[in-house]
């Protein structure tokens, strides 16, 4: 069947300049990646000099100090700031979708963190956050506490990027939530109503149950970000007190670039292409799971 | 929906609010500090404009350089990202591709959006200094919307789906081109949807650090990076890093005010479709 609109040099035309950017600048420096970990590169009179070291630079992973606590802070992280973010987000949608006025103002004020940059939440906080004059450490003050150097210690400095991603990205579940509340068949709490049922039993029964879909769509949909995060620790603490706060994000970024050890740095980034691989199989298989269920 | 406890929802929501505004206003008002009022705790002082002149109009500050950087940065790799995704999402869409060729498209573009950027930069300043873009803005605007490509193929597959095949049908028995369906038909269509896409990866691009940290030269760095230089001085000076906190802050503010149904719509329907 002729069909002019999908005629097949329009096809490749209006496809081509896509798959040319995720091939030339997607899929070339992740090649570029598996390619520099079998070499040491070092610079010599600016230009690189790739000596082979076999499987060398994947032996010293396990060793890497910097790469076990990435690992394991950013898992940690991810699931605390994520876990955390969902349950506050579940009821700031829920009361917002029952208040009638001001429901506009509430969006717009509790979705504000999001458009700010990371970069700039990082700036926020560590003022906020500053033990000398922060706003924390002066009303500790002025109940005569001593002020808590929240990201200096060890002890709570990964907490305390919890708390900062918490408040960065709250709002983007919210506004999920909140669509998907909006979004939820009136009838079924009528029935509810009329069987007299008590506002707790319709979140737990009618609510929670119906929002399960969206409740993982959005989780997961964070968890990538949250993996990937990097501009609030860069700031807030470049990973330290040692590694307390130590990401995977930020211990590529220092072996990488801080460190110019290319090649080390390229064995890392392919393990961790290697876990996000593993991840999305995951996903997908819980999605695959999640869509045989009858709706 | 039950709409008893109205009162007490209200002050929940009151406080959350508060929450969320106390660190933006206490910034704030660190930008209308001095140096010496802030290191000092006090709890009442007498603002001044120093930080936000000094952050605007002194010559050892580069916060106008790095606005105008954005700017650039964030428009252009919007535009170029807008006009190649939308053309993939018609194409993979609506076009009868194989299947196995949308899934390989898409599941590749799915892997490349997990992945920490910061690992592609270095292949990406490789590349930009092998064809000599490396002092251009070029170089951050070709990795934004390589970075932005993921997300936009996403969002204006799900816009382009909502056009009604009868439309398509109807183009073609009439004899219009294929550029002119796409352009002429379909896209008054997805229009609403294409400004949804717009706004989130202009707000990406707006906020994109670790990349533009790596490719960016001082005559090209963005505002996260030029604030992160703040924070970084051997002397950290910090109501100039308030004031051009609460600088930066204004973009995000206009967006909210003037496209929040975009952005809702944006980020809703890319999550929940």
């Amino acid at each position: 069947m002729a069909l002019a609109y999908a005629d097949r040099s329009f096809r490749w035309v209006t496809l081509s300049p896509a798959a040319l950017f995720l091939v030339v600048l997607g899929v070339l420096p992740v090649l570029n990646l598996v390619a520099m970990s079998f070499f040491t590169i070092v610079w010599k009179n600016a230009a690189a000099d790739w000596q082979p070291v076999g499987l060398a630079n994947y032996a010293a992973i396990p060793g890497d100090p910097l790469f076990s606590a990435g690992l394991r802070n950013t898992v940690v992280f991810a699931v605390a700031s994520v876990a955390i973010q969902m349950v506050l987000a579940f009821f700031l949608a829920l009361w917002c979708s029952q208040v009638r006025t001001g429901r506009t103002l509430y969006r717009t004020v509790l979705i504000l963190p999001l458009l700010v940059p990371g970069i700039v939440v990082g700036a926020i906080w560590k003022l906020f956050l500053n033990p000398e004059f922060g706003f924390l450490g002066q009303m500790l003050g002025v109940v005569g506490l001593d002020p808590i150097d929240w990201l200096g210690e060890a002890q709570t400095a990964l907490l305390a990027v919890i708390m900062v991603d918490v408040w960065h990205w709250t709002p983007f579940c919210f506004l999920l939530l909140l669509a998907g509340i909006e979004g939820l068949p009136r009838d079924v709490y009528e029935a509810a109503s009329i069987d007299g049922a008590r506002p707790w039993q319709e979140m737990l029964w009618i609510t929670l149950p119906m929002m399960l879909p969206t409740i993982l769509v959005t989780a997961v949909f964070r968890f990538v970000v949250a993996f990937k995060v990097f501009d609030e620790v860069y700031l807030l603490t470049g990973g330290g007190p040692g590694t307390a706060t130590q990401v995977i994000s930020f211990t590529i970024y220092q072996r990488f670039f801080t460190e110019d050890r290319a090649g080390f740095g390229s064995a890392i980034s392919v393990s961790v292409i290697f876990l996000v691989c593993l991840m999305l199989v995951a996903a997908l298989a819980v999605r695959a799971r999640l869509q045989e269920r009858p709706a | 929906m039950r709409r008893a406890h109205a009162i007490p929802v209200h002050i929940a929501l009151i406080l959350s609010a508060f929450i969320v505004l106390v660190p933006f206003i206490w910034v704030i008002g660190a930008g209308f500090r001095s140096q010496i009022s802030l290191l000092m705790g006090e709890i009442w002082f007498s603002p001044t404009l120093a930080s936000f002149n000094d952050v605007l109009f002194s010559r050892a500050s580069d916060f106008v350089l790095n606005f105008q950087n954005s700017l650039i940065v964030g428009l252009a790799s919007t535009a170029l990202c807008l006009a190649i995704a939308t053309t993939a999402a018609w194409s993979l869409g609506r076009l009868h591709w194989p299947r196995s060729v949308v899934v390989l498209f898409l599941g590749w573009s799915l892997l490349f959006h997990m992945l920490p950027p910061v690992m592609l930069a270095g292949a990406w300043y490789s590349m930009v200094r092998a064809v000599h873009l490396e002092n251009t803005h070029a170089a951050i605007i070709l990795a934004h919307t390589t970075l932005n490509l993921p997300m936009a193929l996403w969002l204006m597959g799900v816009f382009v789906r909502e056009v009604p095949q009868e439309l398509l049908d109807a183009a073609n028995i009439d004899g219009a081109s294929p550029w002119m369906t796409l352009w002429k038909i379909a896209r008054p269509i997805f229009a609403p949807g294409l400004a949804a896409t717009g706004i989130m990866i202009f707000i990406f691009s707006w906020n994109e650090f670790a990349v533009a940290l790596v490719l960016a030269v001082k005559q090209t760095a963005t505002v996260p990076v030029g604030i992160a230089k703040y924070a970084q001085g051997y002397e950290i000076q910090y109501t100039q890093m308030a004031a051009s906190a609460a600088l930066s802050i204004i973009p995000a503010v206009i967006l909210l005010v003037l496209g929040q149904r975009a952005i809702v719509s944006g980020l809703t329907s890319g999550a929940l479709k």
